[in-house]
């Protein structure tokens, strides 16, 4: 891909434990074009957090080993300095996190907060920084930011704070936002609110987004692309009208068979896929799935790696044909 | 803030009130006690009996006697010590008050400047070997008795090193900082240090886990990706949130050492302060200036904890609607 403005390859993170070295990111490779919304997909512990996480190298925990190479504009950013990636951090990358509610220090107001990010990165005076905090509260729909960029963060309610916090990821135009859980903790209209934000948002600020979530629906609604995340690696990535309407992997077919239906035949059980996700001690050498995979067979002793035809790719031993038959048969 | 402020201070006089009643009632309404032979001391005649009854009100209604007791205290100011031969209290206690409090704010300007020094820099080096080490500091600094570590410097400033490196350090005792401000500081000094070691070493450790808990929050994670340089977010973000513990820890502590707890270092340095006031009523069974000096105590540790909250409102914003 010419255009693309993050090119992650072969990341790869692991963790010195007492147990021995814990895998929580194995060869994930991945692209993302300027402008565009990549959907990554898993349930928790599936490793989606923490390659967005040493992405910016923000995993400071001493027995994390981080490697492979992760090209920002053509730059690697795990080989940069601290001082030149913290350029990077908030102005051309910014990142929201999942827990609105903890992310903002609690003994500052909401304007300080928008204020500091804004100074950190560029030359402005305190009051210019406060005005540009204002229209940033109004731009992400705070009622009366006039009076609210001098409340505490402990006076605004969970979509409130999660409004503030992607207020202040945009204060300095990033051209990517990497939003992690954006609309876990909140409630589902707030959640409605927050996507639909982030969506107007992407139209008049232009940033390409990466959404990590569990949640498949939120991935239907704001995502161009997705890739399905199991066991720390990729398991299946496409456009998302692909990846809805056929997805390839096993592990995708039970994400999606598990958001309940409002309409359509009602359902006696919700399918769910059965078993734990994969422990990051399991140490698999083959296809880390396959333990709770109804399809496994011999071929999945060895690990898949992702491929197929076009732009839609899956890591997973069946038969290319004969799959969507499948699909059907194991929960007929 | 001005509100809470008033509002606290407010609370604060309440609480003065409840405990000067309480302690009335300790000393002249205890039960199966004549008050009255407490305070006029061992083998007193009939006739100091007499003007004790009298001028206590002690045949008079509890009211009224806490009423007398109070008006002797603060409006006349001529509670006697029968024990001491007729000294009046409240002077004595007001000539004592001003050197403990500048014992124990020379000291806590000392312990909190080290303590945050100490938890700060040993929090900012974790995994490097400095860290145990401050903190090993740390607990010899508490771990060292006040009234030994006192001699121990007495023995080296005042006598042994007194000829050579020390010659500046004047006699043990006190001159008034209205008299000679720089005489008032070189006599203090070693008192300062002596009584700031044991608290900067707790304090530092507070500090430290404080600020250790405060870096693995979230907020500081989302500091850093906004780009914010380490030395800002440690300072700007954990330390000030850090801080909040400390100086509630801190009230507890100031007010007590003002009250009297800094009894051991003044005995050992030879300030006549509050403490040593204290401790001789005590040895002397002197019931009003034991009382006084309890009500004095309970007067400091009551305002530091309010000046504390209203410092902690200021630095914690949710503190303040509570």
């Amino acid at each position: 891909m010419p255009d693309a403005l993050l090119e992650v390859s072969d990341l790869r993170v692991t963790f010195r434990t007492r147990q021995g070295p814990v895998t929580a990111v194995d060869g994930l490779s991945f692209t993302v074009a300027a402008g565009e919304v990549l959907g990554i997909v898993g349930e928790s512990g599936s490793g989606k957090s923490v390659s967005m996480l040493s992405i910016l190298k923000l995993i400071r925990d001493p027995n994390a080993q981080i490697s492979g190479s992760v090209l920002f504009r053509g730059r690697d950013l795990l080989a940069l300095p601290d001082r030149q990636l913290r350029d990077i951090r908030g102005r051309d990358i910014a990142m929201i996190f999942q827990d609105p509610m903890t992310a903002l220090t609690p003994v500052y107001r909401v304007g300080w907060h928008i204020a500091e990010q804004i100074r950190a990165h560029e030359q402005v005076s305190k009051r210019a920084a406060r005005d540009r905090a204002v229209q940033l509260l109004a731009e992400v729909g705070i009622p009366d930011p006039t009076r609210r960029v001098d409340s505490f963060p402990h006076e605004f309610s969970g979509g409130m704070r999660q409004r503030v916090v992607i207020a202040m990821a945009l204060a300095c135009n990033p051209t990517l936002l990497i939003a992690d859980e954006p609309t876990t903790a909140l409630d589902v209209t707030t959640q409605a609110q927050v996507l639909d934000l982030m969506r107007r948002l992407r139209a008049t600020h232009g940033s390409a987004i990466v959404v990590i979530t569990h949640d498949m629906g939120v991935v239907s609604e704001i995502a161009d692309r997705v890739l399905v995340m199991y066991g720390g690696r990729a398991v299946e990535r496409g456009p998302k009208s692909e990846v809805f309407r056929r997805p390839r992997h096993p592990y995708t077919w039970g994400l999606l068979d598990s958001v309940p239906r409002v309409t359509g035949p009602k359902v006696r059980r919700l399918p769910a896929i059965p078993g734990a996700p994969a422990g990051p001690h399991d140490a698999a050498t083959g296809c880390s799935f396959a333990p709770r995979c109804r399809l496994r067979h011999p071929a999945c002793d060895a690990r898949p790696e992702l491929r197929g035809a076009g732009s839609h790719l899956d890591a997973c031993w069946l038969p290319a044909d004969g799959r969507p038959a499948l699909r059907e048969e194991t929960h007929g | 803030m001005l509100l809470f402020a008033v509002r606290r201070f407010g609370a604060a006089i309440l609480v003065l009130f409840a405990i000067s009643v309480l302690v009335f009632l300790i000393f002249f309404a205890t039960p199966g006690v004549d008050p009255a032979a407490r305070i006029a001391g061992r083998n007193a005649d009939p006739a100091t009996l007499a003007q004790v009854r009298h001028s206590f009100g002690l045949d008079r209604p509890l009211p009224i006697r806490y009423a007398l007791m109070m008006r002797h205290l603060f409006i006349s100011r001529d509670l006697e010590s029968f024990v001491n031969r007729g000294a009046k209290v409240v002077p004595q206690i007001i000539q004592a008050a001003p050197i403990t409090l500048s014992l124990v704010l020379g000291a806590a300007v000392i312990w909190m400047l080290l303590a945050v020094l100490m938890g700060t820099l040993a929090a900012r080096l974790r995994g490097t070997l400095v860290d145990p080490l401050i903190m090993l500091a740390g607990v010899v600094g508490i771990s060292l008795p006040v009234y030994w570590l006192g001699e121990v410097v007495n023995l080296i400033t005042q006598n042994r090193l007194h000829d050579g490196l020390f010659s500046w350090v004047p006699p043990l005792g006190y001159v008034g900082f209205t008299e000679d401000p720089g005489q008032w500081a070189l006599h203090l000094l070693f008192p300062w240090l002596t009584l700031a070691v044991l608290y900067a070493g707790i304090y530092a450790r507070v500090l430290r886990a404080e600020l250790v808990a405060n870096l693995n929050e979230d907020y500081v994670r989302t500091a850093r990706a906004k780009g914010i340089s380490e030395r800002r977010i440690l300072l700007r973000h954990a330390l000030r949130c850090s801080l909040i513990p400390v100086v509630s820890l801190f009230g507890l502590d100031f007010g007590a050492l003002v009250g009297g707890a800094a009894l051991l270092t003044e005995v050992v340095f030879g300030l006549p302060g509050v403490g040593k006031l204290t401790y001789d009523a005590l040895q002397n069974v002197d019931l009003p200036m034991i009382m006084a000096t309890v009500l004095y105590a309970a007067f400091f540790v009551v305002l530091a904890n309010a000046a504390v909250d209203v410092v902690y409102a200021r630095l914690d914003p949710r503190a303040r609607h509570a």
